[in-house]
């Protein structure tokens, strides 16, 4: 009998209840859309600011107190300091293979700059890997990696040849010339320069022309190995730029980077054992005592920010559409309720209790309900698809986790949709109703 | 043995004494009508009958029990076991067919059973319209599947208001003849109208007016016989004269 009246319910009421299930899919797929976009947001962003490049640089020690002295004293001709320069050994590179949140570090690459001149035109020189092969073994692991500015410079355009591929290329006499000074020096892709630098003479080969935007278009860039015979600096690199994914800063990252050492013993493993970019810096020094690892403030703190704020707007549109259902679903279950109140009533009549009526209505709605968060969380799939391809260039994952929190949300969105109907439901007095007109 | 009483009851709305000090007594198998001006508390008194509504003051006595400051729940169940209700509007459910609306007081009461509810049906003549959803049925028609549903569960007393309002003539007299019946295997019947014809037909008459009993008589032209055998008689009286 339920079953029949609860299908000749259907039958009748279809185009409400049809307006009660796209209510719930609308909401149900907002919901999924931003939830697992939000789950999978911190690393979409991560991924999406580490195009702009490095978040850590490492330099050697006596360099960083150096360049905080200048800091301190104001802006005086830092430039001016080659003679002290120290260097790092090129083997320290490997030690970032080795430390704990060595996999959220994506790329690094070392970076010597030096003067030269070129075809006889005075020139800064960088040497760097572009896309090097490392390989090592350590303590009897073997560890290697493709790494170098290839990833680190995503946003340059390469304007006439290609990229520097080191693997492809036989020795390292290569180069890759910057838009203003290849415009300069009448440089084009294929051409052989003649750099010269304090200890050596080379011809590098022009593999591509690139334009950054930035004072890199007047540099040239050659292998790092290229850089050290010109500057006589073998097996020594100035300093590196480091990619890592990190977490954004809160309280606790934000007392560390003060001082690790005032962290108690549970907050310092939390911190050590949280990728903080404070941590990942302090593992490195740890690894490369030598070196010391700054986080590049600026773009780590946006990182952070950028992310707090997606996820705080996120949270809003899903709070928002999850109001904005159960506004729906109250208005329509209450003016459902409101044309079946004859019914209803005459079921009180013939003795049906609250609970019974309500029972019934309830479960006409979670029917539908259900039916609609079923359609909601496909069309959430694609939602989450769609931003994450156009906001993100990449697919979202969906998670089983958001699936359930939904599902939650819808009951407990449908329920409070329908609160205003069951308590008409429970005022309903079968006799105004069915003696109406007196 | 009285089926029902009330004693002094009132239902006062603000300042409108819809009822006002109302007493009266139902027994056992009595069939009444209670008749009076439209607003004099018709049915503001069926409510409080079957228990759908409670009375401002006074006491509403069923079977010998108190039953006017029950709680609604407890008063839905009795209504539920003891009265079964006639509407003027019908008031079936006009998704499901007739034999599905009589079998959701079943399913209300205890188990719908289509058997059971199919013999009510043909106890008011509408056995071969059990398929048929309300809107397929003439008012005559639906009036006797709602009263089919009011006798399914064997109350001890069936409430109409206005059964015969929305009828013609035809309709008006098929509805009598079920009350007839009913009456005739015992159960009590109250029966709200505005019909002279319809009140004079039933054993005792109770009028209404302001919400005050003017008039409680025994109907002396009253006759159990089903109207087909009344005219019979009718016809015999003639000729004997
Ligand atoms: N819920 C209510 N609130 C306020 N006043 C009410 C309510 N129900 C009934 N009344 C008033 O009580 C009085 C009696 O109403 P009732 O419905 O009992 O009359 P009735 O005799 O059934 O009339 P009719 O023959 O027109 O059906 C009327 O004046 C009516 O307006
Ligand atoms: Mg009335």
């Amino acid at each position: 009998m339920f079953l029949r009246m609860l299908r000749g319910a259907f039958r009748r009421q279809w185009k409400k209840l049809l307006m009660i299930a796209l209510t719930v899919a609308l909401g149900a797929s907002i919901a999924t859309a931003m939830l697992n976009v939000m789950l999978d947001v911190g690393d979409k962003i991560n991924e999406e600011l580490k195009a702009y490049g490095s978040n850590i640089t490492v330099i050697p020690r006596s360099e960083a107190v150096m360049d905080k002295l200048y800091e301190a004293d104001g802006e005086d001709d830092k430039k001016d300091d080659s003679r002290n320069r120290e260097y790092l050994e090129e083997k320290t590179l490997e030690e970032l293979l080795t430390i704990f949140w060595a996999n959220n570090i994506t790329d690094f690459s070392p970076l010597s700059s030096f003067s030269v001149t070129v075809n006889g035109e005075s020139a800064e020189l960088m040497g760097t890997w572009f896309d090097h092969h490392l390989e090592f073994v350590k303590k009897g692991t073997t560890y290697q990696r493709d790494t170098g500015i290839i990833n680190l410079r995503s946003w340059w355009d390469i304007d006439e040849g290609e990229w520097l591929d080191e693997a492809r290329l036989s020795g390292d006499k290569y180069a890759m010339v910057g838009k203003e000074l290849a415009g300069k020096l009448g440089i084009k892709a294929g051409d052989t320069v003649k750099a010269k630098g304090s200890a050596a003479e080379e011809e590098l080969s022009v593999i591509g022309i690139y334009s950054s935007g930035d004072d890199d278009d007047e540099k040239i860039y050659t292998t790092l190995s290229a850089a050290q015979r010109l500057s006589g600096t073998e097996g020594m690199y100035m300093k590196a730029e480091v990619s890592a994914i990190t977490s954004p800063d809160d309280e606790l990252a934000v007392k560390a980077a003060k001082d690790p050492s005032l962290l108690s013993g549970d907050e310092y493993d939390l911190w050590y054992c949280t990728a903080y970019v404070s941590s990942i810096c302090f593992q490195i020094q740890e690894a490369i005592p030598e070196a010391s690892a700054q986080a590049v403030r600026q773009i780590a703190d946006s990182e952070g920010k950028i992310l707090e704020k997606t996820e705080l707007l996120m949270s809003l549109i899903t709070l928002m559409s999850l109001i904005g259902a159960a506004l729906g679903i109250s208005n329509l279950v209450t003016s459902g309720v409101m044309e079946r109140s004859a019914e209803l009533a005459l079921l009180k009549a013939v003795g049906a209790k609250n609970s019974q009526i309500t029972g019934l209505v309830l479960t006409e709605i979670m029917f539908t309900a259900a039916a609609g968060a079923v359609g909601g969380y496909f069309m959430g799939y694609a939602f989450a698809q769609i931003i994450g391809q156009t906001v993100f260039s990449s697919s979202v994952e969906m998670s089983g986790m958001v699936a359930f929190i939904v599902a939650v949300l819808i009951i407990g969105v449908t329920i409070l949709g329908s609160i205003p109907a069951i308590r008409m439901i429970l005022r309903l007095r079968p006799s105004e109703v069915l003696h109406g007109g007196h | 043995m009285s089926l029902l009483e009330l004693k002094n009851i009132s239902k006062i709305y603000g300042e409108l004494h819809a009822l006002d000090n109302v007493s009266l007594s139902v027994d056992k198998g009595e069939w009444i009508a209670i008749m009076g001006p439209s607003g004099s508390g018709k049915s503001t008194m069926m409510n409080i009958i079957g228990c759908m509504d409670k009375p401002t003051t006074g006491q509403v006595i069923f079977d010998g029990r108190d039953i006017s400051r029950d709680s609604r729940r407890k008063l839905t169940e009795f209504h539920r076991d003891k009265i079964g209700l006639v509407f003027q509007q019908f008031h079936l459910i006009n998704y499901l067919n007739a034999v599905e609306n009589v079998m959701v007081a079943q399913y209300y009461h205890s188990m719908p059973d289509e058997k059971e509810a199919l013999a009510a049906l043909e106890r008011v003549g509408l056995k071969d319209r059990a398929k048929h959803l309300p809107g397929q049925l003439s008012g005559g028609e639906q009036q006797r599947v709602c009263i089919a549903r009011a006798l399914i569960n064997s109350p001890e007393l069936i409430l109409a208001d206005e059964p015969t309002g929305n009828l013609d003539e035809a309709n008006e007299n098929i509805v009598l003849d079920i009350f007839r019946q009913l009456h005739k295997e015992g159960t009590s019947l109250v029966v709200v109208t505005h019909d002279p014809e319809v009140g004079e037909v039933a054993q005792r008459i109770v009028r209404l007016e302001h919400g005050k009993i003017v008039s409680d008589k025994k109907n002396d032209s009253f006759s159990d016989t089903l109207k087909g055998e009344k005219k019979n008689e009718k016809k015999n009286e003639k000729k004997k004269n």
